[in-house]
C-alpha cells in the first residue's frame, strides 16, 4: 500500500520483505506464502521485490531480550525493539548503503517536514495511530523515513487495496507478538518462554500484610497490573503491583494501590533536543493506551494525577499534541520504583 | 546501467543455444506425436527421441539404451536414489544406506535424508574425506543402496575425486555397490565417458549447458539396470524406468546442447579456466577478498568468493542494479538466502558464510565481460565499505 502510494506519487519504488523469523508463526507473518503474497501484490505494480534475511539481528534484539525481559520479570516490547533495531536500523542502514534516498513502511503514523525540522505525528486515523511504536525513533531516522499510510484511514486503505485487486486487502490486522504461535493468549506465550527460559513457581503475597494469598505457576508470566490469573479470590478486585522474580513472588493489592505519582524512565530518547525538567507531555504506556499528561522530571515523568503504575519495562512514548517528542522505557528496579511512588 | 547484463549465473542456468532452439522449434511448429502412439507422427517422434537418445549416450561414452529422460536433474537424482533404495527393499534389506558427501545438491541432499542418509564430511575445499567415505560405506554393508557423490559442486566449484571413490566402493563392497554422480554441474566441464566412466548411475539437467529447462536424464549403466526402480509410476516410457509422456522437443534439444557441449567443451573449459582465474585474480586484488576453495580443487569456471564486511544479499543486489548477474549459496522458498550447508559444511562460520558470493562463467563469457564485471564489482565493493 506504501508502495502505491509513493509510486503514484513519483518515487522511484523498490519493495522489501524483510524475513526476521523461521520459527512457527500465527500471522503467517514470515511465512513463505506471506513473502509469496508481498512477491505477487508488487509484481502486479511492476515493482521489483527482494526478501531480506534478517534472522539472526532478530533473534539478537528482539527474540532474545524478549525472552530475557519475562526471565527478570519486566514488560517485554518486541515491536519497539524490531522498529528499534531491524525496520529502522538494520533495514534503514542496508537502504542507505544500496543508494536509496529513504525507506518506508506502511505505518500508522505520519512524518511531516517543515522548516523546523522533521516529526512525528500520530496518523490520521488514530484509532489505527502506531506512532507509539515508533516514537523511540530520532530525528536522523526520521529524516530518511516516510509513513504514507498514516495519512490515511484504514477504511481507505482497504478500500484502495481492493481497487486495485490487491491480495492482501482482507488481511486481518496484524497483532499479537508475531513470533510466538499458537494464538493469542497467556498459554501460547508460557509455550514458546518454556522452550528458551526456565520458569518459576512462585506465590502471590499481599503487599500489605505479607501474607502468601495463592500459589502461581510461573512467576514470570505475571505483568504489573495483571488482575486474572493470579489465583486471589477473596477480598475484592487484586492486582499485581510488583513482579519480584528474585524472590519468586508477586505482590498483589487493591486497585488503590496500583496507582503511582509517576515513573522512572530509562533509555529515553528524543526526537530532537531533550525536554527540560518541568515540561508538559502527555504520555503514552502502551500501543492503544490513552494518553494522560505528565511532566518531565530529571530521571523521569510526574503524572499530573496519580495513575495505575506502568509495568517496569514497558515503553512510554511523549507527545506535544499530536507530535511525538522522545521515548523511555518504566525503570525495572522494583526499589527505584517505591522511592518513585514514596517522593 | 543501460548496457547488456553481465551474466555471472552460469551454474544457476545458462542462455539457450541458438542452435538447440532451432532444433527444437519444428517440434513446436509443426506439431510432434506422443512417442507411446502407433500412427505415423507418434513413429516420428519416437525416431526423434531414439536419435536423440543415440547422440547423448555419444557424449556419455553410453549406449543409448543406458539414458532415461527425466524432466531435469532433480528427478534424475530421486530416480538414482530413492530408485536404488526401492530396488535395495525389494531385495530384502531392512533399511537401506544411502551414502553422500555433506557438499551435495539438496536434489541428492533431501533424498537421502528421505532415507537412511549417511554423510562424510568434506575439507576446507569441499572435497570428500575418502578415509570417512570408506568407514561409512563398509559399516552400510549389505545395506548400502548406492554412493552418492557429485561432480563438480554447484556453489563452490570443487571437483570430487570420484574415480578414487568409485575405487573404494569396488573395494569394499566387493563390487557390488552402486555409485551414483550427480553430474548437472560437471556435464559442461567434465567429459563423463571418461571421468565418470566409473559411476553407475550419472544425473544430468540440459539448462545448465545451453539446452532448455525442464529436461534432464539419468544415465543408467546396463549393470545397474536391475537395481533400480522407478519412482514415478504410470505408463511403461523410458524402459520402465520413468513413466509419462516424453518431453520430445525438450530431449532434442538437450541432445543437440549435449553435442556442442561435447565437441567444444576441452577449448570451453581452456577458456573459461583462464578467465575465471583472471576475474578472481582481479577481485582478490581488493582487501577482504578470498576465494572460498583452492583453485587446484575446482573448476575455474565456478569462483565462490568471500567479500569480508560485506553482506551478500547487499552485493548481489547492487551487482544486479549494475547489470551483474550473480548469486549466493542457497535460498530458501521464500527467497531469502539462507546460510549455506556446503560452506558449513566446509567449516565456514554462519557470519562468514554470509559474505559470500558466486560468480559462474559459460560458454559465451567474454573477457570483456569479465573485466567489465570486475570494474562493477569493485566499485560495488567500495561503495557498499564506505
Amino acid at each position: 500500500m506504501a508502495a502505491v502510494l509513493l509510486r503514484d506519487a513519483g518515487h522511484e519504488v523498490v519493495t522489501a520483505t524483510m524475513k526476521l523469523w523461521s520459527g512457527a508463526s500465527d500471522s503467517g507473518c514470515c511465512s513463505v506464502a506471506d513473502v509469496e503474497d508481498a512477491r505477487r501484490v508488487a509484481s502486479r505494480l511492476g515493482l521489483d521485490h527482494h526478501v531480506f534475511n534478517f534472522t539472526d539481528e532478530f533473534d539478537e534484539a528482539v527474540v532474545g531480550p524478549y525472552v530475557a525481559a519475562h526471565a527478570a520479570g519486566l514488560t517485554p516490547n518486541p515491536c519497539v525493539e524490531c522498529n528499534r533495531h531491524l525496520k529502522f536500523a538494520a533495514f534503514l542502514a542496508r537502504a542507505l548503503r544500496l543508494g536509496f534516498d529513504v525507506i518506508a513502511t506502511g505505518h500508522h503514523a505520519r512524518v511531516s517536514r517543515d522548516a523546523s525540522g522533521v516529526s512525528l505525528r500520530r496518523g490520521v486515523d488514530l484509532a489505527k495511530d502506531q506512532s507509539y511504536v515508533l516514537a523511540c525513533l530520532t530525528a536522523t531516522q526520521l529524516q530518511r523515513v516516510l509513513l504514507p499510510v498514516g495519512e490515511m484511514t484504514k477504511p481507505d486503505v482497504r478500500r484502495l487495496a481492493a481497487t486495485l485487486g490487491l491480495g492482501t486487502a482482507s488481511k486481518p490486522d496484524s497483532q499479537e507478538v508475531c513470533f510466538v504461535a499458537g494464538g493469542p493468549g497467556r498459554e501460547s506465550r508460557r509455550r514458546f518462554l518454556e522452550d528458551r527460559m526456565d520458569l518459576h513457581p512462585g506465590v502471590a503475597v499481599d503487599a500489605a500484610t505479607g501474607a502468601v494469598l495463592s500459589r502461581l505457576p510461573a512467576v514470570e508470566l505475571v505483568t504489573v497490573g495483571q488482575r486474572r490469573g493470579l489465583g486471589v479470590a477473596a477480598g475484592g478486585r487484586r492486582f499485581a503491583l510488583e513482579v519480584d522474580v528474585a524472590n519468586r513472588r508477586v505482590l498483589v493489592g487493591d486497585e488503590a494501590s496500583l496507582d503511582v505519582a509517576g515513573v522512572q524512565l530509562a533509555q529515553r530518547s528524543w526526537v530532537d533536543a531533550p525536554l527540560g525538567d518541568g515540561s508538559r507531555v502527555d504520555a503514552q504506556a502502551s500501543a492503544h493506551g490513552r494518553p494522560f499528561p505528565a511532566v518531565v522530571t530529571a530521571d523521569g515523568l510526574r503524572f499530573e494525577v496519580p495513575r495505575r503504575r506502568i509495568a517496569p519495562g514497558q515503553v512510554v512514548a511523549l507527545y506535544d499534541g499530536d507530535r511525538v517528542v522522545g521515548s523511555g522505557i518504566a525503570a525495572g528496579a522494583a526499589a527505584s520504583l517505591r522511592a518513585a511512588v514514596s517522593s | 546501467m543501460s548496457s547488456r547484463p553481465i551474466n555471472l549465473d552460469h551454474a544457476a542456468t545458462t542462455p539457450l543455444r541458438e542452435e538447440v532452439l532451432e532444433a527444437m522449434l519444428p517440434f513446436y511448429r509443426n506439431g510432434v506425436g506422443n512417442p507411446s502412439g502407433s500412427h505415423s507422427l507418434s513413429r516420428a517422434a519416437v525416431r526423434a527421441l531414439d536419435d536423440a537418445r543415440e547422440r547423448l549416450a555419444a557424449t556419455l561414452g553410453a549406449a543409448p539404451r543406458e539414458v532415461v529422460f527425466t524432466s531435469g536433474g532433480t528427478e534424475a537424482d530421486n530416480l538414482a536414489l530413492t530408485g536404488t533404495v526401492r530396488a535395495a527393499l525389494d531385495a530384502g534389506v531392512g533399511s537401506p544406506v544411502i551414502v553422500t558427501s555433506a557438499v551435495e545438491h539438496p536434489a541428492v541432499r533431501e533424498t537421502a535424508k528421505a532415507a537412511n542418509g549417511w554423510t562424510a564430511p568434506v575439507d576446507r575445499d569441499a572435497v570428500v574425506d575418502l578415509d570417512i567415505l570408506k568407514d561409512l560405506i563398509g559399516k552400510a554393508g549389505d545395506a548400502l543402496a548406492c554412493v552418492s557423490l557429485m561432480l563438480v559442486n554447484n556453489e563452490t566449484g570443487t571437483l570430487q575425486p570420484l574415480g578414487d571413490a568409485a575405487e573404494i566402493v569396488e573395494q569394499v563392497t566387493g563390487g557390488g555397490g552402486l555409485v551414483h554422480s550427480d553430474a548437472v554441474q560437471g556435464f559442461a566441464w567434465c567429459d563423463l565417458s571418461r571421468e565418470a566412466a566409473e559411476a553407475d548411475l550419472v544425473s544430468l539437467s540440459a539448462h545448465k549447458f545451453g539446452g532448455p529447462q525442464g529436461v534432464g536424464a539419468l544415465l543408467v549403466r546396463e549393470r545397474a539396470r536391475r537395481r533400480l526402480r522407478p519412482v514415478l509410476f504410470g505408463g511403461p516410457q523410458e524402459q520402465e524406468l520413468r513413466a509419462g509422456t516424453q518431453n520430445v522437443a525438450g530431449a532434442v534439444g538437450m541432445s543437440v546442447a549435449a553435442e556442442l557441449t561435447h565437441a567444444e567443451r576441452e577449448d570451453a573449459r581452456r577458456r573459461c579456466d583462464e578467465l575465471g582465474d583472471r576475474l578472481v585474480a582481479a577481485l582478490t586484488r581488493m582487501d577482504g577478498v578470498e576465494p572460498a576453495v583452492a583453485r587446484k580443487r575446482r573448476v575455474g569456471a565456478i569462483c565462490n568468493l568471500r567479500f569480508r564486511g560485506i553482506r551478500a544479499e547487499e552485493l548481489l543486489l547492487l551487482l544486479d542494479a549494475l547489470g551483474v548477474y550473480a548469486s549466493a549459496g542457497s535460498a530458501c522458498a521464500s527467497g531469502a538466502l539462507e546460510p549455506s550447508p556446503v560452506l558449513a559444511a566446509m567449516g565456514v562460520d554462519a557470519g562468514a558464510a554470509k559474505e559470500h558470493v558466486r560468480f559462474s562463467l559459460g560458454y559465451e563469457t567474454t573477457v570483456d565481460d569479465v573485466d567489465s564485471a570486475v570494474r562493477i564489482v569493485s566499485a560495488a565493493v567500495e561503495r557498499l565499505r564506505t
